[in-house]
C-alpha cells in the first residue's frame, strides 16, 4: 500500500470539510473494497476520511412499507434487522449472501452503492426497488445514480448518507456466486410493488447493473416463473471475462430471474 | 504517522505507526502477538480473523489507525491461564487442525459464529458460516465437528450457569 493520511470524521459535515483539504482523498466506510484495492495499488488516494464513526448514518428506521437505512449501517445489521425482515425479507436476504461473515460485520450498504462495482449485490437491489440515494446535497433517484462500472452520479466529495424505498408487496433475490470471491456472476432481483415490477440485474451487463424491461412486461402480466419462458436474454451487452462468457451470462440472467421469482411467491 | 491506542486481549496497548499500517502488522510486529497469522492477504482466507469490539473482522483488511479506540480479543486473548477455551479445547479433542496455519482465524470465527448462534448451530449452518476462512489441509471435516462440539458445549454450560444464577 502507497503512504496514505488517515481521518476520521466525527460527523457528515467534518467529513466534508476533511475531504475538500485533502489532496485526493477517498472516504472509507468498511473499507472491504478500497483496503484491498489500495493494498494491490489499484487505488492510492493520498488521504482517507474515516465514515465508520459518524453516527447519523448508522441505524434502520421501518415506518409501514417507509424503509430509510443509514448509509454506514453494516450488511450484518442489514440481515439481521427483524423489522425489515417483517416488510422485505428479499433485502435482509440478498445481505446475508453478501461476501462471508466478517466483510459483512465491515462493509455498509452506502459502500457499496457509492462503489458501484458491477457484481455488487445492492445496486441491483436499489434499481428495482425504485430506492432513493439520498447524499449530503440532494436526493437522487436509483435509476439516475447508477451510471456505469464503478460509476455513480456522486459529485466529488458528495457522500451518501442513507436510502430510502417504500417495501414492496412481493420480492425475491436471487444470485450466482462466483465460487472464489463470492461476488454475483449474475444476481437478479424482481420486486412487485406500487409501480408495477421492476426486474434489475448485476452482475452481468458490460455497463453494470440494468433493468430487463422485457422480463418487467412479462411479469406484470402474470408475477410467475413461467411467465418468463420464451424470453431470450441478448449476450450482445453482456460482460465477458475469465470467469464467464456472455452467453453464460446470458443464460444465468434468464435462470436467475425465475429464482428470484419464485423465491418472491413463496 | 498517527499515535494509537486501544484495548488488546484486555490490556491497553499504544504504539505510533504510519497510517498505512494494517491491524494485522500492528498486532504481529508492535504487539508481538504473532498467533493472528497472515495467509492470503487479499481478505479471502481468514487466518487473520480477530474480533474487533465483539465481531469478527479480517485484520488484515482493516488499518490499525481505523481500529484505535476499539477493543481487539486475538487468539492470544481466548484461555484462561492454562485452561483452554471450550472451542481451543473442542479443536484439540477433535483434531480440527492439520498444519495449523488457519487454526487461529477458525477458532476466532467460530467463537463469533456461536456467539451468534445461541439456539445452537447444525453442519449446513457451520459450513456456511465457515465462508470466509479456508483450510488448504482441507481438513474441513473435523473443524466442523469441533464447532459444532464447542457449541454444545458452551450451550450447556451457559444453561449451567443460567440456573446456578436463578
Amino acid at each position: 500500500m502507497y503512504s496514505v493520511s488517515y481521518h476520521r470524521a466525527s460527523s457528515v459535515a467534518d467529513a466534508a470539510k476533511l475531504i475538500k483539504k485533502a489532496g485526493d482523498g477517498k472516504y472509507v466506510s468498511g473499507g472491504m473494497t478500497l483496503i484491498p484495492a489500495m493494498k494491490l495499488r489499484l487505488a492510492a488516494p493520498t488521504d482517507l476520511v474515516d465514515l465508520r464513526h459518524v453516527p447519523e448514518l448508522k441505524g434502520i428506521k421501518v415506518s409501514g412499507k417507509a424503509v430509510t437505512i443509514g448509509a454506514g449501517t453494516t450488511h450484518a445489521e442489514v440481515a439481521a434487522n427483524e423489522k425489515l425482515k417483517a416488510v422485505c425479507p428479499a433485502l435482509s436476504h440478498l445481505a446475508s449472501m453478501i461476501g462471508d461473515p466478517h466483510v459483512r460485520h465491515m462493509g455498509t450498504i452506502g459502500g457499496s452503492i457509492a462503489n458501484n462495482d458491477p457484481a455488487a449485490d445492492y445496486p441491483a437491489a436499489m434499481l428495482a426497488l425504485g430506492a432513493t440515494i439520498v447524499t449530503n446535497k440532494r436526493e437522487i433517484a436509483a435509476e439516475k445514480f447508477f451510471t456505469g462500472l464503478f460509476e455513480t452520479a456522486l459529485k466529488d466529495g458528495e457522500i451518501v448518507t442513507a436510502v430510502r424505498f417504500t417495501a414492496p408487496a412481493r420480492a425475491g433475490y436471487e444470485k450466482f456466486r462466483n465460487p472464489a470471491s463470492r461476488y454475483a456472476m449474475t444476481g437478479v432481483f424482481v420486486a412487485k410493488g406500487r409501480d408495477g415490477v421492476r426486474v434489475a440485474v448485476t452482475g452481468a451487463g458490460d455497463d453494470g447493473v440494468f433493468r430487463a424491461r422485457d422480463m418487467e412486461a412479462a411479469l406484470a402480466k402474470r408475477f410467475d416463473a413461467a411467465a418468463l419462458d420464451g424470453i431470450k436474454v441478448s449476450p450482445a451487452n453482456m460482460m465477458s471475462d475469465i470467469h464467464a462468457s456472455a452467453e453464460y451470462r446470458a443464460n444465468l440472467v434468464a435462470v436467475m430471474a425465475r429464482r428470484a421469482v419464485a423465491r418472491a411467491n413463496q | 504517522m498517527s499515535d494509537v491506542s486501544m484495548v488488546v486481549n484486555g490490556r491497553t496497548v499504544s504504539g505510533s505507526v504510519e497510517d498505512r499500517t494494517l491491524l494485522v502488522h500492528f498486532l504481529r510486529e508492535n504487539l508481538g502477538l504473532t498467533g493472528t497469522h497472515v495467509g492470503c492477504d487479499t481478505s479471502q482466507c481468514g487466518a487473520c480473523v480477530v474480533h474487533v469490539d465483539g465481531k469478527a473482522v479480517k485484520s488484515c483488511t482493516m488499518l490499525a489507525v481505523q481500529a484505535s479506540g476499539s477493543t481487539v480479543v486475538t487468539i492470544e486473548g481466548l484461555a484462561n491461564g492454562a485452561d483452554l477455551h471450550p472451542v481451543q479445547a473442542a479443536f484439540k479433542e477433535h483434531h480440527g487442525l492439520q498444519c495449523g496455519f488457519c487454526t487461529p482465524g477458525m477458532i476466532m470465527s467460530a467463537t463469533d459464529m456461536i456467539r451468534r448462534h445461541p439456539e445452537g448451530l447444525d453442519e449446513a449452518t457451520v459450513r456456511a458460516e465457515l465462508d470466509g476462512n479456508i483450510c488448504r489441509c482441507t481438513g474441513y471435516h473435523n473443524i466442523v465437528k469441533a464447532i459444532l462440539a464447542a457449541s454444545e458445549a458452551m450451550g450447556k454450560a451457559g444453561k449451567g450457569k443460567a440456573k446456578r444464577a436463578a
